[in-house]
């Protein structure tokens, strides 16, 4: 294939998907370069009964069924039948959709955390747009498994924060895979990693080059959105027949991308008033912003959240670290929350990605303690409704609704108790992990020999 | 005159305080001492000690009674490892303390005088329930801008209590820090084999020089590895009284720590563990204690290769005294989260009381200072929680924190800042809600 004819084919692909918003989320082509080769684990239909189901819409459903065939959600309910199903006794149980984060290294910072595993910042330059996450993941990271058996099924893996621009991020179901390949999660967008703040003006101010202020950081910012819409444009006229085709550019592409719509701007910024700047410059260039990550002070401003359509990915409780983290308080998602913006639970941590759930807990009673209550129907939504619409896979999973991929974690009491534990988790109907059986859960090449091997918990 | 009478002159409104008598009624009472849980306890508090803990207890006439029915009260909470008051910003270097680089001082390094009571963080964690903490003073492999690195002995961490009385600092020189494994190999330059070295030779000088005292002073003895004052704050602990806390976690590193440890007639305390449950039977021999990293289940080296969510309960089951508070993500700004920890470690195997036991006098036995602290006593100092339900649960929250008796104040940077943006029905910007 010679360049010009890559480069016509991107245009097709680029203007398809900006006419036609379902195209987002249809399969690509499996044999095109890059794409999913995910293929589901075996499963067959499974009736899970009795169980208290948080379905991720807000909704409490007690001593209820949840029916799965095909590898999607059949039926929510009570009282079903499906008599050639696999029957499990869930009463006791609680049911959620698969938990989601949006903000995950694994495979880019895998363990062991030595220096030839760290591959999330591609720190030589302050725009790498043209850097993509999945390139760097390695499969046999533990901290997948670990994950897995804290209920997550599905993941954004992102770039470091150094860069102003640090590349594409990819979305993957938690499966085991020999490749990155074999993970990504089918038709998910990508999302594309920006950085506010202290990372980027620390790390080339250090170096003498911009960005060394937060000033430097938006005209940095704002030079890159330049490039790109004359980039777009002239994709678009030799589309039409109009003039030369650029010769191809990567970064250009990934930032193309988002202004065409199509990669979701995943954006690192911990200060309310730089998050209010990161929408300003949105609006200039007429790009939507999908998540603030690490939005430590996003309840300083819930209304401009919300009324810009923008989730705010949060810790429960980091704060302090350095100065742009002083300001943390642990009720943040619950103040989004009541305000009526999107908030999230991530990680951004190997360990803290196992219990997404109890990091929404903690949340949940540093509210209660000032009369802001959350039942586990609305929290739930943080760490899956909520994250699976930042990501652009709403429409696929994170609740458990009719249809949508059956993608589920069975808890063995309610999930935001300390006691509680992952019992099951179901990734497209398929068993994926089951406490009860660790000699059937997966372990990484690298774990073999080790603790983890044995199931690494009683 | 009585010192009481004294401090009334002195200093009035916090030794009324103190001479008060106090009563709380009606909590369910973990106390964590012999009496085990009591329910619709009664706790007299006399002068910022425990007077009485029972059912059928008599409160004095004039004592200010605080009905907990319903309630739950634990001892405080005991912060066993971390840079408590040694560091408001991180990745600020002028307000961090707790980490000393290049070759002036080692071992004789004494924390006690960089400690911040009023530090941001001590009332971030002590209204969550911290009540007492190990600050450990700790080192970098990453160089300064000088070049240097941390000494394998980061120098003497200090126990400090976290309430507003006078003396927050309750023992200095407390326990001496050493690295060993990948990171103690890395400080002594590129083996673990050269930390076992340094360290050995270390030992060696200090008992020399212990004997030697008046011939090194009249320069008539040979040069030492260490400086004097490494050398005098080395004496404590080749003496066994002061005990040396190890960041250890590979299970062989911990074996030769062992062998060491009994050749040196040395108190031991490991740090970290990631694999101490693979040496269990040789810590319940050696009587060593682990401060253990309890959540993380990940190698972040090959050190914790074998790493493991059940380790307390696995050493425990052993007979291993186990403290919880090893995490980094324990420490720290989130001191508070080592309910969390003891909570997944219930999940994981340990018992409910031993988990509690791990974040109160667990820690406090180690460090000995378990004669004020860790359990509610008679005779302890009156460091009490007050929550609402299950001190474990992470939607838990106390409603009062006492130490030493008095209340402390329910307030926090982080508060008055939820406080400040809570309040929607004010339309002034918020600078003006306060």
């Amino acid at each position: 294939m010679s360049l010009r004819t890559s480069v016509a084919l991107t245009i097709v692909f680029l203007l398809s998907v900006a006419c036609d918003d379902s195209a987002k989320l249809s399969s690509p082509d499996a044999d095109a370069a890059y794409a999913s080769r995910y293929q589901a684990l075996p499963a067959s239909t499974t009736l899970l009964r009795g169980a208290t189901v948080l379905t991720g819409t807000g909704e409490r459903l007690e001593n209820a069924d949840v029916l799965l065939a095909d590898g999607k959600i059949a039926a929510v309910g009570s009282e079903l039948k499906a008599p050639d199903a696999q029957q499990v006794d869930a009463s006791g149980l609680w049911i959620t959709p698969g938990i989601i984060d949006v903000h995950s290294h694994l495979g880019v910072y895998a363990s062991p955390g030595v220096d030839a595993h760290s591959d999330g910042n591609e720190a030589t330059a302050p725009n790498t747009a043209e850097v993509w996450a999945e390139h760097s993941v390695w499969p046999q990271d533990p901290g997948f498994v670990t994950a897995l058996a804290g209920g997550i099924t599905s993941l954004q893996i992102l770039p470091g924060s150094a860069n102003l621009f640090g590349g594409r991020g990819v979305t993957l179901k938690n499966v085991p895979g020999k490749t990155v390949m074999d993970m990504k999660f089918p038709g998910a967008p990508y999302g594309l990693k920006m950085a506010c703040g202290e990372n980027p003006k620390r790390v080339y101010g250090g170096r003498g080059v911009a960005p060394s202020t937060r000033m430097g950081n938006v005209a940095g910012y704002r030079s890159a959105w330049i490039a790109a819409a004359q980039y777009r444009d002239q994709l678009a006229k030799f589309g039409n027949g109009e003039g030369e085709a650029p010769n191809r550019n990567l970064q250009l592409e990934t930032l193309a991308g988002v202004l065409d719509g199509e990669i979701l701007i995943h954006n690192h910024c911990y200060r309310a008033d730089e998050m209010a700047v990161m929408l300003e410059i949105a609006k200039e260039f007429d790009y939507t912003i999908s998540a603030f990550h690490h939005a430590v002070e996003a309840y300083k401003i819930p209304e401009l959240l919300s009324s810009n359509n923008v989730c705010a990915a949060v810790w429960a409780d980091w704060w302090g670290f350095k100065m742009e983290a002083f300001d943390g308080i642990r009720e943040n998602a619950a103040l989004l929350d009541k305000a009526g913006a999107c908030a999230i639970i991530h990680s951004d941590d190997e360990i803290g990605i196992q219990r997404l759930n109890q990091e929404s807990a903690k949340v949940m009673g540093a509210a209660a303690a000032v009369g802001v209550d959350i039942p586990p129907e609305r929290a739930i939504r943080w760490i899956t409704a909520n994250a699976a619409k930042a990501l652009g896979i709403l429409e696929q999973t994170g609740t458990l609704e009719k249809d949508k991929m059956a993608d589920i974690t069975v808890w063995s009491g309610n999930p935001f108790s300390v006691y509680t534990t992952v019992e099951r988790v179901y990734i497209d109907g398929a068993l994926a992990y089951d406490r009860q059986a660790p000699q059937n859960n997966p372990v990484t090449d690298f774990s073999l020999g080790t603790a983890a091997a044995t199931g690494g918990a009683k | 005159m009585k010192l009481r009478d004294l401090c009334t002159i002195l200093l009035l409104l916090p030794c009324v305080l103190q001479a008060a008598t106090t009563a709380i009624t009606g909590a369910r009472v973990h106390t964590v001492g012999p009496a085990g849980t009591i329910d619709n306890a009664t706790i007299v508090i006399t002068d910022g000690v425990i007077a009485a803990v029972g059912r059928n207890v008599n409160i004095p006439a004039g004592a200010v009674t605080i009905d907990a029915d319903g309630k739950i009260i634990t001892p405080g909470l005991f912060s066993a490892m971390g840079q408590l008051g040694l560091t408001e910003v991180s990745a600020i270097d002028g307000t961090v303390d707790g980490i000393q680089r290049g070759e002036q001082f080692s071992a004789g390094f004494d924390i006690a005088a960089a400690y911040n009571p009023r530090s941001t963080l001590i009332a971030v964690n002590r209204i969550e329930g911290i009540t007492r903490a190990a600050v450990t003073p700790t080192g970098r492999t990453e160089p300064d801008d000088f070049g240097n690195v941390s000494h394998i002995f980061s120098g003497l961490g200090a126990i400090v209590q976290l309430g507003d009385t006078a003396d927050p600092v309750v023992r200095r020189r407390a326990m001496m820090i050493l690295h060993l494994g990948a990171g103690g190999g890395s400080l002594a330059g590129g083996s673990r084999a050269a930390a076992m070295l340094q360290l050995r030779t270390a030992l060696d000088d200090a008992l020399d020089y212990a004997g030697h005292k008046s011939e090194f002073e009249s320069r008539n003895r040979r040069d030492y590895s260490l400086s004097q004052a490494d050398l005098e704050a080395l004496q404590s602990v080749i003496e066994g009284t002061t005990p040396l806390l190890v960041y250890v976690d590979r299970a062989s590193d911990i074996e030769v720590l062992l062998a060491l440890a009994d050749e040196y007639k040395l108190r031991l305390i490991v740090g970290g563990g990631a694999e101490a449950w693979m040496v269990a039977e040789q810590l319940v021999a050696a009587q060593v204690g682990v401060i253990l990293s309890s959540i993380n289940n990940l190698p972040a080296s090959f050190d914790e290769l074998n790493s493991r969510l059940d380790s307390a309960a696995l050493l425990a089951d052993a007979g291993v005294v186990v403290a919880l508070g090893g995490d980094n993500s324990v420490q720290n700004y989130n001191a508070r989260n080592i309910t969390q920890a003891a909570g997944i470690a219930v999940a994981n195997g340990l018992t409910w009381e031993l988990a509690l036991r791990a974040i109160t006098l667990t820690p406090a036995e180690l460090y000995g200072v378990a004669d004020r602290a860790g359990s509610i006593e008679i005779g302890k100092d009156a460091d009490l929680v007050v929550w609402n339900a299950d001190p474990l649960e992470l939607t838990s929250y106390p409603q009062q924190v006492f130490i030493k008796g008095e209340s402390v104040p329910m307030q926090s940077r982080q508060t008055l800042l939820r406080d400040r943006y809570l309040d929607w029905s004010n339309s002034l910007p918020p600078a003006y809600r306060h």
